[in-house]
């Protein structure tokens, strides 16, 4: 019986055309095979980055939200177990005065040094890009030169010209008669800003001076003709096309300036002024390694981290609200 | 018609402005060179020319070669060792992170799968959040793993690249035709062919500048392997040198071999750099202006 309706359906269903349905189904094949194949793509790089991204995040939230506990007398020795604290550890970590004054030490470094530099590389980008031919790639090159010395070699190098023994910077400013002290809690913060705008502005003049090669020669070549000068080619027609490079680099930069590590742990054995609390991150760092406590570091990598994505986004938000008053 | 133009724009300017630009700009290479240049005639010094020489000139008996053979085989050659550690960390973690981003931007280009725009999404808020942040929580993790101390925990971590998959997307888009793979797909290859034999050679500019990014991005980490490893065996040069320049108060001469290790490192980069200008370009364009 079932072999009859079996035998005749089946060349039924060949004979009778179906395009709809049949056309669904080859979509339907092709379209497992390209997720199949999609997958295969995509799944080694996102189960990598779920290990270093995604699980160590969930994993600092997690901590953030417990503390040690110890049950032995007097808090001492006994066995160690994990409780849940709540916010206690973002509390502690607010309430750490030198966090704060950490983070308000980031934040006036970066709203200096961030403007600076960009401004720096936007110069040489546009002296670069209207020079004539002689020279123009020793002096590129020079200017990303810096690039390609690490932060910490960075730091070594210029901890040498700052520091008095040896520093012939120190040594030309003597014979000048002044007294100089690059070191001092005054001027460290900006000793440090300096190996920063050293390292990174020719990167970011490559990158706008990639941008500035995507616009057509003609549009600078009609200003000119309309009688502008080299001086409002770059103000009204260079400056407003390089604009998504520029935002592009100041948001990298507000990135990388939270970040701030290396610098100020490299130069600390030669700067008294600059104590474990210098950047949050520095605090970070001491939380867990040397205070020994990770759950409160935990908290605060968890802060930094939120702020970063806080002041990025908020950055994209405002030009890009402006940029929409302006087509308006 | 392209002639005039040319000639044109190479003569417009007044000499006036052309001496004002040129000097501008040999002012900025000063800035930039000098730090380098002192470390060039730095390296031809030992630990008491150091100190008591002007750092700008050379001091009496230069011999560069000798300090920096002495910084080869101090403490039985524990720099060669955090050498071969930088270029094995920066080396196979590039190549390895420049295929993963290939493949999985390759993906994200060409193969239209449900949930296709959540994963670059989450790749995009990969790219902007701080690498430092995410370093101590990874230590957290790893040593609960029993990772921590261990090669691994340097080089895991260093073969994810959002920035290298955002990057590939990008190009395998605007690089890779529909019709080429169609074709290769009705002569009956598989896809895994396909992504090797026309995607991967049509993305390859991309890939060069992925693996460029990489490489000098994971030369220059120290947040990680200084949370990571406590082995001095397994230090990448960058940890290796500030253990020495902890140490120097005590020990003088190691003012010297941090110089002669410094100029050591910096130099391969630098080349690699400029000779691969070219490669940094492209890829940055690809990256600002679409972005």
């Amino acid at each position: 019986m079932s072999r009859d309706t079996l035998g005749r359906t089946a060349p039924d269903t060949a004979r009778r055309p179906d395009p709809p349905g049949r056309r669904r189904r080859r979509i339907s094949r092709t379209e497992t095979r390209n997720a199949r194949a999609a997958a295969a793509f995509v799944l080694p790089f996102l189960a990598l980055f779920g290990l270093c991204f995604v699980a160590p995040i969930g994993y600092a939230v997690q901590q953030s939200l417990h503390r040690t506990e110890r049950t032995g007398p007097l808090g001492l020795g006994g066995n160690e177990h994990e409780a849940f604290a709540g916010l206690a550890n973002y509390a502690h970590a607010l309430a750490d005065e030198r966090f704060l004054a950490g983070f308000g030490r980031v934040l006036l470094f970066g709203a200096v040094q961030i403007p600076l530099m960009i401004a720096l590389a936007t110069a040489l980008a546009l002296l670069l890009e209207s020079a004539g031919a002689r020279g123009i790639a020793f002096f590129r090159s020079a200017f990303f030169l810096p690039y390609g010395v690490p932060g910490v070699i960075a730091s070594i190098l210029w901890g040498f010209l700052y520091v008095p023994g040896i520093s012939p910077l120190v040594k030309i400013a003597d014979a000048a008669g002044w007294d100089v002290d690059f070191l001092s809690r005054g001027t460290v913060l900006w000793s440090i800003a300096n190996i920063v705008t050293w390292q990174f502005t020719g990167y970011n003049m490559l990158v706008l001076i990639a941008q500035l090669k995507s616009v057509p020669g003609e549009l600078y070549e009609a200003a000119r003709i309309d009688g502008a000068s080299a001086w409002q080619v770059a103000r009204h027609v260079k400056l407003p096309l390089i604009r998504p490079a520029l935002v592009l680099t100041t948001v990298f930069s507000i990135i990388g300036t939270l970040q701030l590590f290396a610098e100020p742990m490299v130069l600390r054995p030669l700067a008294s002024s600059i104590d474990s609390g210098f950047t949050p991150n520095l605090h970070a760092y001491s939380e867990a390694f040397v205070g020994n406590n990770p759950h409160v570091a935990a908290a605060e990598s968890v802060l930094l981290a939120l702020v970063a994505c806080v002041l990025s986004f908020g950055f994209l938000r405002l030009v890009g609200g402006r940029a929409k008053e302006r087509r308006r | 018609m392209t002639r005039p133009t040319v000639r044109s724009r190479t003569t417009l300017p007044p000499v006036r402005y052309r001496i004002i630009t040129a000097s501008l700009l040999t002012v900025a290479a000063l800035y930039f060179l000098v730090p380098v240049y002192w470390l060039v005639v730095s390296t031809t010094k030992n630990s008491a020319e150091l100190f008591g020489t002007f750092g700008f000139w050379f001091a009496g008996h230069p011999d560069p070669l000798g300090h920096l053979a002495d910084v080869l085989t101090y403490d039985h050659g524990i720099y060669a060792r955090w050498f071969a550690n930088s270029l094995l960390y920066a080396g196979i973690g590039a190549v390895c992170a420049t295929l993963l981003s290939a493949a999985a931007g390759y993906a994200l280009a060409k193969f239209p799968f449900p949930g296709r725009e959540a994963v670059f999404n989450l790749v995009l808020a990969g790219v902007l959040i701080p690498g430092t942040a995410l370093a101590l929580p990874l230590y957290f993790l790893f040593s609960a793993m029993g990772l921590a101390d261990t090669y691994w925990a340097v080089l895991i971590p260093s073969v994810v690249s959002p920035f290298g998959v955002y990057l590939c997307r990008i190009y395998a888009t605007a690089a890779v035709p529909d019709s080429l793979l169609e074709a290769a797909r009705i002569d009956g290859a598989g896809e895994a062919r396909i992504f090797a034999g026309v995607g991967l050679r049509l993305m390859t500019p991309a890939l060069v500048t992925v693996f460029l990014f990489q490489f000098v991005h994971i030369w220059n980490n120290y947040f990680l392997p200084l949370v990571m490893l406590s082995d001095s065996d397994l230090y990448p040069i960058q940890l290796g040198l500030t253990s020495w320049t902890g140490y120097a108060d005590r020990q003088p001469v190691l003012y010297q071999y941090t110089v002669g290790g410094a100029f050591l490192s910096v130099v391969p980069l630098m080349v690699l750099m400029t000779v691969l200008q070219r490669y940094w370009r492209t890829g940055l364009t690809e990256g600002s202006v679409k972005a």
